[in-house]
């Protein structure tokens, strides 16, 4: 079961360029934008956060579709029967009321996209203005105004949990330390905005949507479901895609819209979002507020964790996930890779008057690592123990390991991946160094950030979680046609991981021929079978594994042919290089003619024998754990409050590395977002729910001027819990850049005895922080005068 | 984010520019030079021209030119035409080193220095450059030549005293004389991006003491402007730390800083602050 991919694995492991980027580095992938259509789709968004609509005026002739004529639309309303979750609608087009600035009222049609524009620009929405509730603070707050009338309070879900004797544990404890940290919303803003293009065909009745999308299949199986009709008239195509990072794994209502539009009028639309509209209207995330409590014996040791967890959820609740993903995961996972006498924690969600929240990379986990590793990080100051030493005390060690929410680690590295980070970083060096800075007035700072990642979780994962929609398994089906050469096609849908290198190189090795033969088929329903998509750290893992099924089962066959041919026993015969040989012997035979035997000399092979080379692999593993220790170097200018990144150092342990170019390309993305969460990028609200951060001049993602080289350091743990051997590790660099950067910030700042316990720490945060200890410090020495 | 509709004329000379300009402005005319500003505001829709009038091919818009103490920009030159410092001397190094903190290489390569003047965005660094140096804008129109001094200018926020039917045809800087010292500081989040804050400081030294001071700040204030404040705190003072410390402060308490939803007064006085007392050590350097 658990045998190794193959005893001679020529391709896995090795650093073989991406089949996908020729297309993409040369101009000729294939996006969405590029396909011709009849019709432009502009859509007509509110401007107003909160309010009533009382009318909709739009030009004389003008083609508008609003919510009155989509009566026979359903509502998005993805369930979830746990955790006193209340189910909340969508419109897919804003019906009655209006909930977020941006949320889309209306649809307009014309030739070109500047004539859309120009008429969404003529239609007069007139909206009676409500009070909005924008922050979670004020939706909380007694008497607040109602997102959804259905939900109390606006608190769309609430979980709570303690340990059993918890608090006797805590109150017993030498020093019980206490972070509040707060982690501003942000957009994972994909290069390649939102675009679908619905083209309907006469002659079938079918409707082919192209659109940007993590997950194609659950595409159509939800707008097929909301439109009343069946999936079968419904084709979903993902094409090449320029990032989703989350954003795109949530079902856009505009999607439905253009399908409802291509049924109507029986043509090909197109709409492409532009940027203002991707800020302002596409998912939101991270807008979370957790107060994290320790309660540490004087060795160190966490003897109890507490945690309290607050996210606002924005105004609706995206398909598939609902509007529960960031407090439930924040809840589940808060003890990351520590290993945690008592836990107690109390989470919910709070619906605002603002973008929907969905997952963006991490999801929860950059803020609550960043929590938990503000922790330790205080823990050690206060205690007067190394920062690296608290953490060697508190991390998981014994394998598998179950957390206090029932979370099964299985075997890793967070004890050997912190020491490797360490060692690689000479803290004793950077100390001396850090030390002579300051007396010339500059701040160094360097920051520890330890963590566990939880990927390729199948689906009584997802099933624990109590959602309708339980995603988890993986289905490959493997095809050698009579030429030799292969066909992969998947489920998950790959958009920029390069899957198609990885699994041809699984493949490869699988069957015993070489990855140039095999093309991976991808993110069309027509062609490949049914899949969840390509999110939660999981393509990697499960299509891998199921690839790798399928693959065996192909191999077997070949075995069974060739033994025919070269009138041998199936055990004596090798193949491998494209080549099926009796060991020890020159007699061989090429793989492609064992494919042309299979194919048109069935006869040959006796009865039980199936025609022809077609496989299928399924697999829905139970979760496997990667992990890493981040550590970033920076220098804090307490003149202007700016932060540079000067070093990062990542040690991480995600099993066996498929193609480890791939992996560093991973890591090294997954950190530049992280550094963006951690000092620059922000989605800000004034009081009336309006968004300040719509144009890429104020929401500020790093650029190559901001990121350092990435320093990467591997091991390769192989767990029994994955069958390839590889861990996901797709959001592992988001996950832990941020709290290093936190902490090494506050280490900076140390000597000024300010905390930032909010990203992004702003320069103007950090000034805030300064001039407010300077001021504290004066009035502390103007008191001692007075005295 | 597509602009609306527009005419577009392409004149060739500046007669025929400033005579479509007369005739078109009543209508709604912009001029379009490297189109780094205007463009995006069109896509945005914040600018919704009838016509545009495109001076990129009006060979005599471009050059710079040294008479005397005068140099002379034309409006459509490019920002890389500065990269390298266009004249010798300090003053050539330090018009390539403002040139290095506008925006990125593509946006050099197109945008114009008399683009940049009649924009006038508060964190323009040519504006600044026109501001503490008191240059002397020219333009044209169908009525004439009008010469309007920097002091006079710069209106407000993208405002300018240009009228409708005026094209800017060229700038004159006075060449600081030979022993100025000059320093530039900008302050931005990230490499390229607007400036938070700026400042050009330029001084003499007098008989061991500083002479004709000129603070500009730019980005702080909706117009860019020379600080007397802190000019005063440095007149007739050594060009030590603590002049320069003194000129920073005096600067912190008389700027009226603009205030947006992501940064608030005090932290432009804090950047500001920063800036001048950066810039006067450049140019003690």
């Amino acid at each position: 079961m658990n045998r190794p991919v193959s005893d001679d694995a020529p391709f896995v492991g090795r650093k073989l360029r991406r089949v996908e980027d020729r297309a993409l580095l040369t101009g000729r992938g294939h996006f969405t934008a590029d396909l011709p259509a009849a019709l432009h789709v502009r859509f007509v968004r509110s401007p107003l956060a909160s309010g009533r609509i009382a009318g909709i005026d739009s030009p004389e002739g003008c083609r508008i579709v609003t919510a009155s004529d989509l009566a026979d639309v359903a509502p998005i309303r993805p369930m979830l029967r746990k955790f006193g979750y209340i189910p909340i609608a969508q419109p897919v087009l804003a019906r009655d009321v209006v909930r977020y600035t941006g949320e889309p009222v209306a649809a307009v049609l014309a030739e070109t996209e500047e004539q859309a524009e120009d008429l969404a620009e003529s239609v007069l929405l007139d909206i009676d203005p409500a009070d909005p509730v924008v922050t979670a603070e004020a939706a909380m707050a007694p008497g607040a105004p109602l997102v959804h009338a259905e939900v109390a309070g606006n608190i769309v879900v609430s979980v709570a949990t303690e340990t059993p004797g918890f608090a006797a544990i805590r109150d017993s404890a030498h020093r019980i330390v206490r972070v509040p940290v707060r982690s501003h919303r942000q957009s994972a803003l994909p290069i390649e905005t939102r675009a679908a293009h619905a083209a309907f065909d006469a002659a079938t009745g079918r409707v082919t949507l192209t659109c940007t999308t993590q997950m194609p299949h659950l595409t159509r199986t939800a707008i097929a479901d909301l439109l009343g009709i069946p999936e079968s008239d419904l084709r979903v195509i993902a094409p090449d895609i320029g990032g989703g990072f989350g954003q795109k794994m949530s079902l856009a209502t505009e999607y439905v819209v253009m399908v409802w539009l291509a049924r109507r009028y029986r043509t090909s639309l197109s709409w492409v979002e532009d940027r203002r509209d991707n800020l302002m209207a596409s998912f939101h995330s991270r807008d979370i507020g957790i107060v994290i409590e320790g309660a540490f014996g004087a060795d160190g040791r966490l003897l109890a964790l507490g945690g309290d967890v607050t996210a606002n959820c924005g105004a609706y609740a995206p398909f598939p996930n609902t509007a529960a993903v960031e407090p439930l995961m924040s809840f589940a996972e808060l003890p990351g890779p520590y290993a945690i006498g008592a836990y107690r924690c109390a989470a919910r969600g709070i619906l605002t008057n603002t973008c929907s929240s969905a997952p963006y990379r991490g999801v929860a986990r950059p803020a609550i690592t960043f929590a938990i590793e503000r922790l330790m990080d205080k823990a050690a100051t206060e205690l007067g123990i190394d920062p690296v030493e608290i953490r060697q005390r508190n991390l998981v060690a014994d394998f598998p390991h179950v957390s206090p929410t029932g979370l099964v680690y299985d075997q890793a590295t967070y004890r050997e991946t912190l020491a490797a980070a360490v060692a690689a970083a000479d803290l004793p060096g950077f100390r001396a160094r850090q030390a002579q800075a300051r007396r010339e007035g500059r701040y160094l700072g360097v920051g520890i950030s330890t963590f566990c990642e939880r990927t390729g979780y199948g689906s009584p994962a997802f099933a624990a979680r109590g959602m309708d929609v339980v995603p988890g398994w993986e289905t490959v089906e493997i095809t050698m046609d009579p030429s030799g050469t292969v066909e992969a096609r998947i489920g998950t849908s790959p958009h920029g991981q390069g899957l198609r290198t990885t699994l041809a190189q699984i493949i490869a090795d699988a069957i015993g021929t070489v990855p140039e033969k095999i093309t991976v088929i991808h993110g069309d329903t027509d062609r490949t079978p049914y899949g969840w998509g390509s999110f939660a750290s999981r393509s990697l893992v499960i299509s891998g594994g199921a690839a790798l099924l399928a693959a065996r089962k192909l191999h077997d066959k070949l075995l069974r042919v060739a033994a025919e041919l070269l009138e041998a026993a199936e055990a004596d015969i090798e193949i491998a290089n494209g080549a099926a040989t009796v060991r020890g012997t020159d007699r061989s035979v090429a793989v492609k003619d064992l494919a042309r035997a299979a194919w048109h000399q069935s006869h040959r092979f006796g009865t039980g024998f199936t025609p022809g080379l077609a496989e299928q692999g399924h697999y829905d593993p139970s979760g496997t754990f990667s992990n890493a220790t981040h550590i970033a170097f920076v220098e804090v200018d307490t003149e202007t409050g700016a932060v540079a990144m000067r070093r990062f150092i990542v040690a991480e342990d995600a099993g066996r590395l498929i193609n480890p170019m791939i992996v560093d390309g991973q890591i090294a993305g997954g950190v530049a977002q992280g550094i963006g969460n951690a000092l620059l990028e922000e989605i800000v609200y004034d009081e009336t729910g309006n968004i300040l951060s719509a144009t890429l001049a104020d929401f500020l993602p790093p650029t190559v001027h901001e990121i350092p080289r990435i320093e990467i350091i591997h091991r390769e743990t192989i767990s029994p819990e994955t069958i390839t051997g590889a861990k996901g590790l797709g959001e592992g660099g988001a996950i832990g850049a941020p709290a290093a950067v936190m902490n090494a910030v506050n280490d900076a700042l140390a000597p000024f005895g300010v905390a930032i316990d909010e990203m992004p720490a702003t320069p103007m945060r950090i000034r805030a922080a300064l001039r407010a200890a300077k001021n504290t410090a004066r009035h502390a020495a103007k008191v001692e005068v007075s005295a | 984010m597509k602009s609306a509709a527009f005419s577009y004329h392409a004149p060739k000379s500046v007669e025929a520019a400033v005579a479509l300009l007369g005739e078109l402005a009543p209508e709604g005319a912009r001029i379009l030079a490297g189109g780094q500003s205007l463009v995006p505001i069109m896509a945005f829709r914040l600018a919704q021209p009838a016509h545009l009038i495109d001076i990129n091919r009006i060979a005599a818009l471009t050059g710079i030119s040294v008479s005397g103490t005068i140099m002379t920009i034309g409006a459509a030159t490019r920002h890389a035409a500065f990269e390298r410092p266009p004249v010798p001397g300090a003053f050539g190094a330090l018009l390539a080193d403002i040139c290095h903190n506008i925006a990125h290489g593509p946006i050099r390569t197109r945008g114009t220095f008399g683009g940049s003047i009649s924009h006038a965005d508060p964190a323009s660094e040519w504006c600044l450059l026109a501001a503490t140096l008191g240059a002397t804008m020219i333009a044209r129109s169908p009525r004439g030549e009008r010469r309007i001094p920097a002091s006079a200018f710069f209106e407000g926020i993208m405002t300018t005293s240009l009228a409708a039917d005026e094209l800017l045809t060229a700038i004159e800087l006075s060449v600081p004389p030979a022993g100025t010292h000059m320093g530039f500081y900008e302050y931005s989040r990230r490499h390229g991006d607007f400036a938070i804050g700026m400042t050009l400081a330029t001084f003499r030294i007098e008989a061991g003491r500083i002479a004709d001071p000129r603070i500009g700040l730019g980005g702080i204030e909706p117009v860019p402007r020379r600080c007397p404040e802190a000019e005063a705190a440095l007149l007739g003072r050594e060009a030590t730390e603590a002049a320069f410390a003194a000129a920073a402060e005096a600067a912190r308490e008389a700027v009226d800083p603009m205030e947006d939803g992501q940064i608030d007064a005090e932290y432009r006085r804090d950047v500001i602050a920063a800036c001048i007392r950066r810039a006067l050590l450049r140019c003690a350097a």
